[in-house]
């Protein structure tokens, strides 16, 4: 943990973990436009997501995908209040670089991009711009943390629409932390062994019982209930991709979704904010996409 | 002293923000700590506390859930109340930059510009004199932070910054704090908010 030392220190690891603090229980919404990157703030996002194209785009259109136009993320900066984060591929330090003179308050080192490294990851410590990162497992999870990840995201399988990837990535994370919590001191240097992530971060999650980041959950949440059931598995917040802009009314969609965040908990509240709105994304089963095509492998 | 000798209970609006942090630190200082999302949930509390967050996410769900009206009266009441970062923002009377239909709660005669620093990347750490709760300086964690440009007659002004500009304030029984001492785990400045709140409770039962 950095201490104060000089009158005024700006990119520390608590300004950049503060952020992702001060965004726990809201829901983080893709846009690609100002237009929708306004509905989302009126609907009571947290913070967008800008970039070209959402998941199920990219997944549909196929060729590589690549950071947004600055134009674009400008535009959209322009357009909201709420904070703004855009991807860059994984790896892609000088995308990051582009990114954080561009301002943006939170940069996602993003599988839905076509990764730009196969080996490393960016060295997010470098920069003074918080990061966010995927995982499937608390493995993963700890070794974005070590290069400077300030949030963390369960992957889920982005552009589908179908949860189950979300649940699975989730449940994992928790529970090896929960089994991390049962271990004794000695146990947990093989534990960090298998778990392929630095032995301190290992004692720190066993002793704490909880990563030193927030956790979001991501990738297939299209519905209410889809998001409640997200934070009631122990996420501190939840991105919606596709599941609002291909949705039949992004507008009541994003609202309701933003009102179950704060109820998640609460099922008369989350039955009331489930009715009328609409079709929800069409989505597409994670058992009918070839492994080859899964975005949630990605990363390393 | 004698009087009530049973812990302060004090409610943290948990609608959205980094709720988890305040609730650490209240119950590092021995409080009852209840987290408040319904009206019936203020009737129980000494003392309230309005985490950080985003201010117009925040008022937007007090008002969907109908807690604009109870909130309100309660701070009319004289309910004690801490707001960090947005909860300043939510106590202010005016709001400078605010979204289009952003509403406050009021109750603290100021005006204060939210996000007043800038994007993320000039969110700071820095240290500050707030002599009122501690003479040792207070490390304190400014994240898109606000920053209070006017200050009415009934106003105490607790911190500045080095250059002047105000950063914690109090009026009454409410006190706005631009920054996050949760985020810091440093407890002063609740420390000091529940001799506030254990002042105030003993005043309403006398």
């Amino acid at each position: 943990m950095t201490e104060v030392q000089n009158s005024s220190n700006t990119g520390s690891s608590r300004v950049k973990r503060g952020l992702a603090e001060q965004l726990k229980g809201g829901v983080i919404m893709d846009v690609v436009n100002a237009e929708q990157a306004r509905i989302a703030e009126d609907a009571g996002a947290i913070a967008v997501m800008a970039l070209e194209r959402v998941p199920a785009d990219i997944r549909a259109e196929g060729g590589v995908a690549r950071m947004s136009d600055p134009d674009l993320i400008e535009g959209i900066q322009a357009a909201v209040k709420i904070p703004v984060m855009a991807k860059a591929r994984i790896g892609h330090f000088v995308e990051a670089q582009v990114l954080a003179a561009l301002n943006v308050d939170f940069i996602d080192e993003s599988e839905v991009l076509s990764p730009a490294d196969y080996i490393n990851h960016i060295d997010k410590w470098a920069f003074q711009i918080p990061f966010v990162c995927g995982a499937t497992n608390l493995g993963e999870a700890l070794r974005r943390i070590n290069e400077g990840a300030a949030m963390i995201r369960s992957k889920g399988e982005a552009g589908t629409g179908d949860v189950s990837e979300a649940t699975k990535h989730i449940r994992k994370i928790n529970s090896q932390l929960r089994m991390l919590s049962s271990m004794s001191k000695d146990e947990l240097y093989v534990a960090a062994k298998e778990l392929q992530a630095p032995y301190e971060l290992v004692l720190e999650v066993a002793e704490s019982g909880r990563l030193p980041v927030p956790l979001f959950t991501a990738g297939g949440i299209a519905t209410p209930a889809d998001a409640a059931m997200m934070l009631q598995l122990g996420a501190d917040g939840v991105f919606v991709g596709s599941g609002i802009f291909k949705s039949g009314n992004p507008a009541a969609r994003a609202a309701a979704i933003v009102k179950v965040a704060a109820f998640y908990d609460d099922p008369a509240v989350i039955l009331e904010t489930s009715r009328g709105l609409g079709e929800a994304m069409v989505g597409i089963n994670v058992n009918d996409i070839p492994a080859p095509h899964r975005l949630a492998d990605r990363g390393w | 002293m004698v009087g009530n000798t049973q812990p302060l209970r004090i409610g943290v609006l948990a609608f959205q923000g980094d709720v988890r942090e305040h609730i650490l630190v209240l119950e590092r200082l021995g409080a009852e700590v209840i987290k408040v999302r319904r009206p019936e949930e203020l009737a129980s509390i000494d003392g309230l506390v309005i985490p950080g967050g985003e201010s117009s996410v925040m008022d937007k769900l007090v008002r969907l859930f109908g807690m604009y009206e109870p909130l309100t009266a309660a701070i009319a009441a004289g309910l004690p109340v801490l707001g960090t970062c947005a909860g300043l923002i939510m106590l202010s009377n005016n709001i400078l930059d605010a979204m289009d239909d952003q509403k406050s709660l009021g109750g603290l005669d100021v005006d204060v510009r939210r996000n007043a620093f800038g994007t993320q990347i000039d969110s700071f750490e820095t240290n500050l004199s707030m002599p009122v709760v501690t003479k040792d300086p207070i490390a304190a964690t400014f994240i898109r932070a606000p920053i209070v440009e006017r200050v009415g007659a009934g106003v105490t002004v607790l911190a500045r910054l080095d250059d002047g500009r105000i950063v914690a304030v109090e009026e009454g029984n409410l006190l706005g704090i631009s920054f996050h001492p949760e985020v810091n785990g440093d407890t002063r400045i609740h420390e000091y908010f529940l001799g506030r709140v254990a002042a105030s409770r003993e005043l309403q039962e006398s």
